[in-house]
């Protein structure tokens, strides 16, 4: 179960995310400024000008905002030409219906035609604009599938899997046979296309999945600690965004110790936010991070991708522990 | 190491499957040449420790381990008195292995292969050993500690363990808070694979920074005053070089 969160161009944006509609809200003042200074007759004049156009356009805007993220799910259900027809039916009713029940502020202003041609010219920029962001970012998620096989997944881990298998092979046959599974598991959610968000319930069993692969390798040096009782196993969320920081977390911060450390997991909701919360014991002298921030980036650009301003991450390096904490909002799968 | 006799193998691996993997190898190359397994070690430290006892002709030995890589340990096991042939095993290390192509030195890629692995232990007892500064060129990193050889046995001294160096004719003096030793290095070279660690303050004295309580004046045979290093926990006083006496202004407004 997985829902298109207009991960890609040619789609709208999801116009009940905070940072979409902040996006909305600064653009079209920032049209009714301009607007508002061209118009002036003597520069003094520009605020009174604004305020006038100000008491027009923003009740069609906020009007506009609310029938939109009402009619979000719809929306989303149509095909893209069929939307922006829509959009565009939907901006075109709202401003007549503000326009005939706005008394008589608008009638003194002028002809109804001109608030169309307004509003058709604001609604041509926003989506033109969401058009090109989305654009812009969805390299990242095609990146994400090729970064996974060149150097998320890296190679040293790869082989070294191998190896176990083999290792296994003559004395556990059946082991060998489970951690086979694991594996193809593993590179079958790394070759698929992870444009579309997916129930945190399967990156938590692909997670545990590469866990058990390392367990093997590793034995009694790794450690996990689960701390998921109050995780929403519905919430969405992108994927691949557990397994390649756990794998940061092995490599940077087990492997180079030969005593047992802990990776700890803990995944909960406050209210509308889903919190992921990964730490590991780290030492800060000569160890290399290229490989950590290339994942760090990737993820950090697919949850601005998916969810805009509502989703953030965050590393913290103490002297002998490394964290990462991600937030996102929380979407039920099957909700849109 | 005579030709009749079975050769003896040390593995070296963090990793348990993988010493598993390469005991079930060498059990397969045991039906086509005389061979024992000489034991197994799951780091760096504990292979050097053993290999005095028993006696192994190579070492099957892991490049990515923790505490002490191999490349590291493949240099201080160069001080036993009969040094064993050392072939590295790597699952990838892109680095390490174009420099092992550049210098011809012999590694098997995990998964190894028994027909590559066969292959390399025939070659054992013909193989000359890698020479030191081959090895110190593979090895990026500073060494994470200094080995000297003692009754047979490598004696490890950890860097951070290290309160001076001085040089004296053809060794250089480690000193550490409890003891001393004599190790065959040059004082330049140390000076520069460990740089930020030490300081220079004289021409033939490198001090630990962290060992350094501070600076006073002292007068010498001369009669000249100069200035000498107070070392914590250590009851020598270093003299400071003329050309190094910057050092105690640098330093002066660290204590």
């Amino acid at each position: 179960m997985s829902i298109n969160q207009n991960a890609n161009a040619g789609a709208l944006p999801n116009f009940r995310n905070l940072g979409i509609l902040l996006r909305i809200l600064v653009i079209v003042s920032g049209i009714c400024l301009a607007a508002a200074l061209l118009n002036a007759a003597e520069p003094r004049a520009w605020v009174e000008e604004l305020i006038d156009l100000s008491a027009l356009v923003q009740p069609i805007l906020l009007a506009s905002l609310l029938v939109l993220a009402a009619a979000n799910p719809w929306l989303h259900r149509l095909r893209y030409p069929y939307a922006i027809a829509a959009l565009i039916a939907i901006e075109l009713a709202v401003t007549s219906v503000v326009y005939l029940f706005g008394l008589g502020a608008f009638r003194g202003v002028g002809a109804l035609g001109r608030y169309w041609v307004f509003t058709l010219l604001v609604t041509g920029v926003l989506v033109g604009y969401f058009d090109l962001r989305g654009r812009a970012l969805s390299p990242a998620l095609s990146e994400a599938r090729l970064q996974a096989l060149q150097a998320r997944i890296r190679p040293h881990f790869l082989f070294n899997s191998i190896n176990a298998v083999l290792s296994l092979i003559r004395e556990d046959p059946r082991r060998a046979e489970h951690v086979l599974e694991d594996l193809s598991d593993l590179f079958r959610v790394l070759m698929a296309d992870n444009r579309q968000l997916g129930p945190i319930a399967g990156e938590i069993g692909l997670a545990r999945r590469y866990l058990s692969i390392e367990q093997l390798r590793l034995g009694a040096r790794l450690q996990v600690e689960w701390d998921i009782t109050d995780a929403p196993s519905d919430a969405l969320i992108p994927p691949l965004v557990l397994q390649p920081l756990l794998e940061n977390a092995i490599y940077h911060g087990i492997e180079p110790r030969s005593d047992p450390g802990v990776v700890s997991i803990r995944i909960h909701r406050d209210r509308d936010q889903v919190h992921i919360l990964l730490r590991n014991p780290y030492r800060q002298e000569g160890e290399r991070h290229g490989g950590n921030r290339m994942a760090l980036a990737n993820i950090r650009e697919r949850l601005a991708l998916h969810f805009d301003a509502e989703a953030s991450i965050k590393t913290t390096a103490t002297a002998d522990s490394y964290q990462v904490h991600i937030v996102i909002p929380y979407l039920k799968a099957g909700a849109q | 190491m005579t030709a009749n006799q079975p050769l003896r193998v040390l593995i070296v691996d963090d990793e348990a499957p993988a010493r598993n993997r390469v005991r079930d190898l060498l059990s397969d190359c045991a039906f086509k040449m005389p061979l024992e397994i000489a034991g197994e070690a799951e780091n760096g430290k504990c292979a050097l420790a053993m290999l005095p006892e028993c006696e192994a002709d190579v070492v099957l030995l892991d490049i990515r381990m923790p505490e002490m890589d191999g490349l590291e340990v493949a240099q201080h096991l160069r001080k036993l008195d009969e040094p064993p042939v050392v072939i590295f095993t790597t699952a990838y290390d892109a680095y390490a292995l174009k420099a092992f192509e550049v210098h011809a030195v012999d590694y098997l890629l995990k998964p190894i292969r028994l027909g590559r692995l066969f292959e390399a232990l025939s070659h054992v007892r013909t193989v000359t050993p890698l020479r030191l500064d081959v090895l110190r060129e593979l090895k990026r990193e500073a060494r994470t500690h200094l080995s000297v050889n003692e009754r047979g046995r490598v004696h490890l001294i950890p860097v951070a363990d290290i309160a001076f160096l001085k040089a004296e004719l053809k060794y250089v003096m480690v000193r550490t808070s409890e003891r001393e030793f004599l190790i065959e290095e040059s004082l330049a070279k140390l000076e520069q694979e460990f740089l930020g660690h030490f300081v220079r303050v004289h021409r033939n004295c490198l001090v630990a920074k962290k060992s350094i309580e501070g600076f006073e004046r002292a007068t010498g045979d001369d009669g000249e005053g100069h200035w000498v290093v107070v070392m914590k926990n250590i009851a020598a006083k270093l003299a400071v070089s003329r050309r190094q006496q910057h050092i105690v202004r640098e330093f002066g407004k660290l204590l």
